[in-house]
């Protein structure tokens, strides 16, 4: 038998206050029910003897000490799951907002999920074409793997993630694949944007979205991507899908976790976020992967705006901590209209040396990429340096360097929102640009891929004069 | 029952209220599914416990009890080829009672106690046994023997003879001091947080020899000495970590994965049992014990799990071991105690780490040294940890005080990483103040040379450096000759020597001698590259002629048991110089 609970003896903030309660759980939930009726939901999240603070997902708008009974359901939060829930829309909390009723759970999971257990894991080598020479010729995305695009406001990431998920391919056999995409914080246009894009791209069957829009309550922003690899570990290793989790703006849900925390009266640490912070984000990145012997991978690519682009920032700086690896968005490059606009050199996939090179991509992808990362930093110098002295006291060789910069800009990097490139195209690309640079700079690679797969320019190369 | 029940729930943090038996550190037991906890405060009749698994339904009212002693965990054969979360649970067992994700209130001992191992007895009826006498031992893998240290003083009076036992049997009963009888087994418990006790602590004096050419030749690490691993994410601190894991001279490397990714740990697991030794040609994973708390698993336990590495390090260390222990990344411990700090409401000092950081760091890091053991053996545990310092900025509160606690410091460089220079480790910023505590022992070993060599290849660096700060305000062209030949020379130190390939077969483990020569080979070109100057040739004929190219490619052309090719490039040196001057006449 479940007691309600008249009354309250504190609300503040998203919180509010029991008092006289027992037989409670930490981290249960609980329905909020008014006087006219109306139903709002809520969580434990603090116990103290009789005294139980709970977070309502509504938010606390109308509620009075004396208008509202609470009921314990003796549960925690959980989400009911079905292969239905393919091609539905949610909001934050996991209820059905596209009108078309409630999802009929073959099985309920809570959505807090338990950490996989390492040595049940699979180590994660195939790699994921995405079509895009930056990420898949310098970063490459691997399938299990958790890869974050750091990006600022205004800047397109919104795009360069549409176009991951409608290129995204596995060479061979493709299985079955599904998108999974939360929405926190976002404005409508951009939700807007994703949903438009997953339907010009025919992909709408294979999408399961949960919305918290920018109006909609911070608590519900909290719950949303809980909800959505929830959603993405069931599809993935019960029914066996591919899941590709996109999940954006995640600095507008530490900025709820902020709110959260501070309205709850926690001891603030770096710019006011939780000491737990990184243990939060943790319990949502490290929810990508794959299991030993379960046909099925999560594979999650996170979109962050860097407040004031400063990848120092507690959220970036956290969240590079967690993932393997991040896509870095450069503010100068989408200025001059580049697009994708993908800072290379702090761009990085940490998987990506297992899941290239041979019987993988190709045999000289890793010494390509390596070779292209060095000789790319060499532009930046030779840059700074053309910035001082004019690029015409360059030596021969900083010209032939800046002018590989921008070949490397401009044939490898920039790309149509639609175009999508095969590996092998990638990789000429690449080996096209370094023709522009004589041999001997080319210290990354051995002697046998370098007689094979490079072509110098017929240009002479001048020597010494440096 | 000694009748506390569940007060508050706070997170990882437990309040008990109603007894009065509860002790600080106590290990307890909280709510029906008996999910381990530790006291960490005592207030009146109120037990503040951190609780080491997920709080979830949690409610007040739920009994705790304690354990009557403090957080121990189960030491003896089995734990190396073995991976343990940060509390010692085998976490193959874990899967196999609760399937691919982490299930709670599961309570596995460490070892296997079905297995059987192949104990020889090594005391007789009527012997007196004495804290620090080995009295069995058996095989724990193919590289490693097993000593049984005993911790008591007594006499036998029963002994089993030698045979097939497992981990918890009975090997002898021991009659102690006051008439007390003990059993020994091969097992035995240590509270974590306690340092166990040697015989004295030895001088530094012998090198981990890594064969990573940047650390072994400029930032040597000692055996017993304390090394900090700082750099921002993408620097390269877990490959840094996994090649000393790989390569180093160690006897056992205790490899603690805190706080840190899933599939990282993962891949540890799968290349470390492919490897093989260099020195014994075993698989590594035989000398290897694997500690994972990733970052989704329970706070309190990755805050416990440093410590429990640091005891299976010194258990291994009191049977005669040279032990180094890897742990990535110190940094989360710290945050881990910063975040339970938090949910106790202790007064946060610098950047909201509680006070006692620097305390609980010094604890960690001096338990690191080159031991005698109580049974007269020779052990050593060396730490090296890795930080990783929020926003990259070494000014920070983890970073600074391990600086004030480890001997050798190298500084990761975000720069570097991003040229694809690895190992990352900064040559200006980095230090080691092992340098001339290890010198004698690089004398006796490499002869006089090696340290000549040493400051000379870290003068020419320098150099280098200040001279870039010019070259990158006016270019290389204006410098004169003598000065681009010590760009051009540094240039090849930094490509051929510094830069170390970690996934080439070659060079991912270089021999001292190797090393040595490569440093005379690169002196010598810079210093037989000065004829050229003499005679007002420029330094860029020299490069037309391939000659630093080729040296350059000495770590990948040369192998590693090669030992003449010092002579070998001295005289492609001369032949290059000889072409450029011929050129000239």
């Amino acid at each position: 038998m479940r007691i309600d609970y008249i009354g309250l003896s504190e609300v503040s903030g998203p919180l509010i206050t029991l008092d006289h309660v027992s037989g409670v759980g930490y981290d249960e939930m609980c329905e909020i029910t008014f006087s006219s009726g109306k139903r709002r939901t809520g969580r434990v999240i603090m116990l103290e003897g009789e005294r139980a603070v709970v977070q309502v997902f509504e938010g606390t708008h109308g509620i009075s000490l004396e208008n509202v009974s609470t009921r314990f359901t003796g549960k925690p939060m959980s989400l009911p799951l079905s292969r239905e829930i393919l091609g539905r829309v949610f909001d934050g909390a996991g209820k059905p907002i596209d009108g078309l009723g409630a999802v009929c759970p073959q099985e309920v999971r809570n959505i807090n999920g338990s950490a996989i257990n390492p040595v049940a894991r699979k180590y994660p080598r195939s790699c994921i074409y995405t079509g895009i020479s930056a990420i898949d010729g310098m970063s490459t995305l691997i399938r299990g793997q958790k890869l974050p695009i750091f990006s600022g406001a205004g800047m397109r990431h919104n795009e360069v993630a549409a176009q991951i998920v409608k290129q995204a391919h596995v060479g061979g056999d493709d299985g079955n694949f599904a998108i999974v995409f939360a929405a926190m914080g976002v404005k409508n246009d951009t939700a807007d944007f994703f949903r438009r894009d997953f339907e010009d791209a025919g992909a709408l069957q294979r999408v399961v979205m949960f919305l918290n829009l920018a109006s909609d309550p911070i608590i519900e922003r909290i719950l949303a991507p809980r909800c959505a690899l929830t959603a993405a570990e069931y599809l993935a290793f019960e029914l066996g899908f591919h899941v590709l989790v996109i999940m954006t703006d995640m600095t507008s849900y530490c900025e709820a976790l902020r709110e959260f925390s501070s309205s709850k009266g926690e001891i603030p640490s770096r710019k006011g976020y939780p000491s737990y912070l990184y243990s939060d984000l943790a319990s949502l990145y490290e929810r990508a992967g794959m299991i030993e012997g379960l046909p099925g991978s999560v594979t999650q690519v996170p979109v962050l705006t860097m407040p004031n682009d400063d990848i120092t920032h507690p959220i970036p700086d956290l969240t590079g901590y967690i993932t393997e690896g991040q896509i870095v968005l450069d503010r100068d490059m989408d200025q001059s209209k580049l697009y994708p606009p993908i800072a290379v050199l702090p761009s990085l996939s940490r998987l990506m040396k297992d899941g290239i090179g041979k019987g993988f991509t190709r045999e000289d992808h890793p010494a390509l990429s390596n070779q292209l990362f060095s000789s790319y930093a060499k532009v930046q110098e030779a840059r700074a340096l053309a910035g001082v002295i004019g690029e015409d006291e360059l030596s021969d060789l900083d010209k032939k360097i800046l002018e590989f910069g921008r070949i490397f800009e401009d044939k490898f990097v920039r790309q149509m929102p639609d175009e999508n490139r095969t590996i092998d195209q990638t990789l000429e690309e690449g080996w096209g640009a370094l023709a522009v640079l004589p041999p001997d700079e080319l210290d990354r690679v051995d002697a046998v891929l370098l007689k094979k797969y490079y072509k110098q320019d017929s240009v002479p190369a001048m020597r010494g004069g440096m | 029952m000694d009748g506390y029940t569940i007060h508050s729930v706070n997170g990882p943090v437990v309040t008990a209220r109603g007894g009065q038996t509860l002790s600080m550190l106590e290990s307890v037991r909280v709510g029906h599914e008996l999910l381990m906890g530790e006291v960490v405060g005592i207030r009146g009749e109120d037990a503040v416990i951190q609780v080491y698994e997920d709080t979830t339904g949690l409610c007040p009212g739920d009994p705790v009890s304690g354990t009557g002693g403090p957080l121990a965990v189960e030491l003896g054969p089995g734990l190396l080829h073995n991976i343990f979360d940060g509390v010692l649970r085998p976490l193959n067992a874990l899967e196999k009672a609760s399937g691919p994700f982490m299930a709670r209130g599961v309570n596995i001992g460490s070892l296997d106690t079905a297995k059987k191992w192949d104990v020889k007895i090594l005391v007789r009826e009527g012997d007196e046994i004495v804290p620090g006498t080995v009295y069995a031992e058996c095989r724990e893998t193919e590289l490693i023997t097993h000593r049984c240290v005993s911790r008591v003083t007594g006499t036998v009076v029963s002994v089993k003879p030698d045979g097939a036992y497992t981990a918890t049997e009975p090997l002898m009963e021991i009659l102690c001091p006051r008439d007390k009888t003990e059993t020994l087994t091969l097992r035995q418990l240590w509270p974590i947080r306690t340092p166990r006790p040697v015989r004295k602590r030895m001088p530094i004096s012998r090198p981990l020899i890594t064969g990573q050419r940047v650390i072994d030749t400029l930032f040597p690490v000692a055996k017993g000495g304390c090394a900090a691993v700082p750099g921002p994410f993408g620097a390269g601190k877990t490959i840094t970590q996994h090649q000393l894991a790989k390569w180093s001279d160690a006897d056992i490397i205790v490899y603690l994965g805190c706080g840190e990714r899933g599939n990282e740990m993962t891949q540890v697991l799968e290349e470390f049992s492919e490897l093989l030794d260099p020195r014994s040609g075993k698989p590594l994973l035989d000398r290897t014990v694997l500690l994972a708390n990733t970052s989704n698993m329970p706070v309190a336990a990755r805050e416990a799990s440093v410590y429990t590495g640091m005891t299976v390090a010194e258990y291994y260390r009191d049977m005669g071991y040279h032990v180094a222990i890897m742990a990535d990344s110190t940094s989360r411990w710290a945050e881990a105690m910063r975040e339970i700090a938090g949910r106790l409401e202790e007064m946060p000092a610098e950047e909201g780490f509680p006070a006692y950081l620097p305390s609980r760091l010094a604890e960690f890091y001096e338990r690191a040294g080159y031991m005698v053991t109580l049974s007269g053996a020779e052990g050593s545990v060396t730490v090296i940890g890795a930080v990783s310092p929020q926003g990259g900025d070494f000014s920070e509160p983890v970073t600074q005080n391990t600086k004030r606690f480890v001997r050798a410091f190298w500084a990761l460089d975000r720069q570097l990483a991003y040229a694809r220079h690895f190992p990352s480790v900064n040559w200006i910023t980095s230090y080691s103040e092992y340098v001339d505590d290890l010198e004698p022992w690089y004398r006796e070993r490499l002869g006089h040379g090696f340290s000549g060599l040493r400051t000379r290849i870290s003068r020419l660096l320098l150099e280098e450096s200040k001279l870039m700060e010019i070259v990158k305000l006016i270019g290389a062209d204006i410098l004169p000759d003598d000065q681009k030949l010590i760009i051009e020379a540094a240039r090849v130190v930094r490509l051929g020597y510094l830069q170390q390939n970690a996934y080439h077969e070659t060079d991912t483990y270089v021999p001292l001698e190797k090393q040595k020569g490569m440093m005379e080979v690169y002196l010598y070109l810079y210093d037989a590259a000065k004829t050229l100057l003499d005679r007002s040739i420029p330094i860029s004929q020299l490069r037309g002629t391939g000659i630093f190219d080729a040296l350059i490619r000495i770590k990948y052309d040369v192998p590693n048991d090669n030992e003449e090719f010092v002579g070998e490039y001295s005289k492609k040196i001369d032949d290059a110089i000889r072409t450029v001057l011929e050129a000239h006449l």
